[in-house]
């Protein structure tokens, strides 16, 4: 069996300035959408308290608000999540090493509603921890963009870096959009998500680069953008059998895998999509437009073979 | 025919043997269990073990087996958490406080497996059910205390060596002494330097004025000590709560994590560790009779009565010279020949002692550890603070001089003066913590999401399996044998280095090989393009591996990077995640490039001809 049985000559390059537009448009529109929606920050990030409870049987809302009111809890939110059954109670942080008391308030307010009422997990985050969670989080992205800057930019030459870059960047926010447009809860599970979705990415990129300064040397006499488009059609069809077994295996793990892991699934699903485009519309793309060409792999062509083990 | 050179076929096997071995107990999984020991640490006899068993039999609890450790502990298996709480409640009740009971899980491998010392990689909280707390340590409090101790003793200093001061005062880390009497400068520093002989005088003071700065390296010391103090408390009443595979560690510049698998009851948790400690030094009374006392229930006028930790009674004045409160430091002092405890007390304590030691020479003194327990309890309808305390003697020693605020402990073992250190440690004026996260996770939840995990990685595998060999034919049979080994090699691995499973990580398994396979997809299409040129069938595959090599290596390479980042920044989650993420990458890297090669050679390597590769 085999998808792609000639090696297509699509001409991804002469549309670039399309994609550009089109990728330029959807970034905006995540910043936007981040910016005017919001993201469904968990305690990870707000800090707070989050019980989760299952009940016995699908959750009366408006019940359980009352129950909750009735044994003196204040400002909580209340919401179900997977099965109907299943609830989850959010409170503002509390005073350090309360929340077993308020879990347990809490389990007995319920009480009144649904005798079979059982606190499954608490979460309980305090302000300090919660920001610098943050903090680290962003730490972490940027740290692995610099890298891969700087990596690729010594294995391949500075304008694939910046092209890798603009992918690497273009991705995660274009995924955070959409994490924050399907209102997905943004917790430390989805952060890694988005760090792998990076790597995932500049992963693609590099396959289509590692082509590319193959091709320059042996096609010198050919245009820049056809050497680009050639790179990018030869590896197409791995390109899509990987695509295609990453999203399978992530797809799975967002039925089956459970609702702890279901918000960092999705997001890693949109990111291989999105890491996908934006390695054969964007990175090389913005390569050429730097003025990649066949003098980039010149010199490192004369040392030989050796000069390609790091 | 083409060659493989031997050795690293020979390399290859061996690695599979052990991958094989090490991975294998968790074929077999674990069950909740109970773990009991006696509180004397004897083990238990074949009699005792048939009637807890009996027990839990007549109690319908189904245990899937009872027996005993190496270590002479006994050990009841279940197959469901229910059972096993069940078992507890049970065996707490019918053998009041005869053991330490303890939750835990048991391996069901067989026996064979378990003297060779291999386990199943042990399960985070989420997987297992249980508790994580974070502390913060109030460092910079801890430094704070110990600078007003030095202004309230450098007060009291100067008033015993009559030196009039008109100001002693703290600025940050630094105490400033004014003096009434410039002359006096000279003598105001001496008095200092017997309290403290390590004190640091500034250089650059003014005339009539002295300024003892805290040096970087003594702040740092005392921010260690404070979090150093509150891992020890806290290790000793995790250990306390008697619970299998607890973990006490520091967490950056200023936490400590708690992790305690399995327990239910969170705020009791919450309550245990949060005990306050404290020291009394307190003269033995030599004259009654400790035993007598300890039969009657009566202590002597004067006196009360106390219990060694190996439960010996003694007699103790019910003067208290000094307590907790005033102690600075104690440390481990291993001398040679003659190893000690060194402690350092306050002003206040070293008067009291000096007074002490001059009139009690060659008698014995005692130190008491006291733990407290703030109780929440019901009196007359309304909820009430209730203070229990827990009181023991942890050192006797006969006063051979006069000393006040340093002095030596000896007489002890290099082990026992470690411990004496870190109790006194753990009873000196704590540096307050608060609790700023708490995550409990039902023991439930925990099996479901192990279920969900294994469930989505088993049908994610298989699918990715099938498509392999309908699109690579033989060589996708190559890659499948291969990404099975790499699953192996990352359990193995896991458990090699000690590293529990999360939930993320399981995912980051998934995602390790719903990615591996891209390095053999890169290698079989490299080989696939090469037929199509003409190749013959070994250049081909040649061909297909030196080419890929490239761009396997550069974007291995750059996601193990972003695992490298993850690890380090990352904390919980995350961190779990990045761990099965930098292994898996390096096993795929491994089992892509080597060993799907010996695999091609096992297949080819020895037919004399090749027709064609069905790839």
């Amino acid at each position: 069996m085999e998808f792609l049985k000639e090696v297509p000559s699509i001409r991804f390059m002469t549309l670039r300035r399309w994609w550009y537009a089109i990728s330029a448009a959807v970034v905006i529109a995540s910043i936007v959408l981040v910016m005017v929606r919001g993201l469904n920050l968990t305690v990870d990030f707000t800090g707070g308290l989050v019980f989760e409870l299952g009940l016995s049987q699908p959750a009366d809302l408006e019940a359980v608000r009352s129950a909750l009111a009735a044994g003196g809890i204040e400002d909580f939110q209340v919401r179900t999540y997977g099965a109907a059954s299943e609830l989850e109670v959010r409170l503002p942080p509390a005073g350090t090493g309360a929340a077993g008391d308020l879990g347990e308030r809490v389990v007995s307010a319920l009480r009144t509603v649904d005798a079979g009422v059982k606190l499954n997990r608490t979460d309980s985050v305090g302000p300090q921890v919660s920001q610098q969670l943050g903090e680290q989080a962003a730490l972490a992205v940027l740290m692995t963009l610099l890298l891969v800057l700087v990596y690729i930019a010594l294995r391949f030459r500075w304008r694939f870096g910046v092209g890798s870059l603009v992918a690497s960047l273009h991705d995660p926010i274009v995924a955070v959009g959409a994490i924050a447009l399907l209102g997905i809860p943004f917790d430390l599970g989805v952060v890694a998500a988005l760090l792998t979705i990076l790597g995932y990415s500049v992963n693609d990129t590099v396959v289509i680069f590692d082509r590319i300064r193959e091709l320059f040397p042996k096609m010198r006499k050919t245009e820049p953008a056809d050497v680009i488009d050639r790179a990018i059609n030869e590896t197409l069809g791995r390109t899509i059998i990987v695509a295609g077994c990453a999203l399978s295996s992530v797809i799975f793990l967002a039925v089956l895998g459970g609702e702890t892991l279901r918000g960092f699934a999705i997001a890693l699903a949109i990111g291989i999509v999105i890491g996908t485009y934006s390695s054969i519309y964007v990175a090389g793309a913005i390569a050429l437009d730097l003025g990649a060409s066949a003098r980039d792999f010149m010199p490192p062509e004369k040392r030989g073979d050796v000069d390609d083990l790091p | 025919m083409q060659r493989y050179p031997l050795w690293k076929g020979v390399l290859l096997a061996a690695v599979m043997v052990a991958a094989i071995l090490l991975a294998l107990p968790n074929w077999y999984g674990e069950s909740p269990a109970l773990q009991l020991s006696r509180r004397d640490r004897a083990a238990f006899d074949p009699a005792t073990v048939t009637q807890v068993a009996g027990a839990l039999k007549a109690a319908g609890i189904p245990a899937e087996e009872v027996y005993t450790d190496d270590e002479g502990r006994l050990w009841a298996r279940f197959t469901r958490v229910d059972d096993q709480l069940e078992a507890r409640d049970l065996i707490q009740s019918r053998y009041e406080g005869q053991y330490a009971i303890a939750l835990t899980n048991a391996s069901r491998a067989p026996e064979w497996l378990n003297t060779l010392g291999l386990e199943p990689m042990s399960l985070g909280l989420d997987l297992r059910g249980g508790m994580l707390l974070v502390y913060e340590v109030d460092i910079e409090g801890a430094v704070a205390q110990l600078m007003q101790r030095l202004e309230r003793d450098f007060r009291k200093e100067l008033r015993d060596a009559r030196i009039q001061y008109q100001e002693v005062a703290v600025a940050g880390h630094a105490v400033h002494v004014t003096l009434r009497d410039p002359g006096q400068v000279e003598a105001a520093r001496k008095a200092l330097l017997d309290y403290d002989p390590l004190l640091t005088f500034a250089p650059d003071a003014a005339p009539g004025t002295l300024t003892v700065a805290m040096t970087e390296a003594a702040v740092k010391e005392r921010q260690g000590f404070a979090i150093q103090q509150n891992i020890t408390a806290l290790e000793n009443r995790v250990n306390a709560l008697g619970v299998a595979e607890t973990v006490v560690q520091r967490q950056g510049q200023n936490r400590i994590a708690v992790q305690v698998p399995g327990v239910q009851d969170a705020s009791e948790v919450v309550r245990l560790l949060g005990k306050v400690a404290t020291l009394e030094f307190r003269l033995v009374d030599p004259t009654g009779s400790p035993l007598e006392a300890e039969r009657t229930g009566r202590a002597p006028l004067g006196t009360r009565l106390y219990k060694q930790r190996d439960g010996t009674p003694v007699l103790l004045k019910r003067d208290v010279i000094a307590t907790g409160e005033q102690l600075i430091d104690a440390s481990f002092v291993p001398a040679q020949g003659e190893p000690a405890v060194s402690v350092k007390l306050d002003s206040r304590g070293g008067d009291e002692m000096l007074r002490t030691t001059r009139e009690n020479l060659n008698r014995p003194m005692a130190v008491v550890f006291i733990e407290k327990e703030r109780e929440l309890a019901m009196r007359d309808g309304r909820e009430v603070a209730v203070d229990r305390s827990k009181e023991e003697v942890i050192s006797v020693a006969t006063i051979r001089g006069v000393f006040s605020n340093n002095f030596q402990i000896t007489g002890l073992s290099a082990a026992e003066g470690t411990e004496l250190a870190k109790l006194l440690r753990a009873g000196a004026l704590a540096a307050p913590i608060v609790i700023v996260e708490q995550r409990v996770i039902g023991p439930s939840v925990g099996q479901d999401n192990i279920e969900a995990g294994t469930e989505a990685l088993l049908i994610a595998g298989l699918v990715l399996f099938a498509f392999m060999v309908a699109y690579y034919k033989v060589f996708g049979v190559i890659a499948d044998i291969v990404l099975l080994t790499n699953v192996i090699l990352i359990v193995a691995l896991m458990g090699l280095l000690g590293f529990a499973l999360t939930l993320p990580g399981i995912a980051g398994i998934v995602l390790t090989v719903g990615t591996a396979v891209d390095a053999n997809i890169l290698i079989y299409e490299r080989i696939r393009e090469e037929v199509k040129n003409g190749a013959s069938p070994w250049a081909s595959i040649n061909a297909g591996f030196d080419k890929a090599l490239s761009a396997i290596l550069d974007s291995n390479v750059t996601m193990f990077m972003s695992g490298g980042v993850l690890f380090l920044f990352g904390s919980g989650p995350v961190r779990g995640f990045a761990v099965t993420l930098m292994i898996g990458i390096m096993a795929s890297m491994f089992t892509a490039l080597v060993g799907s090669r010996a695999l091609i050679w096992l297949v080819y390597g020895r037919r004399r001809r090749i027709e064609r590769l069905a790839i």
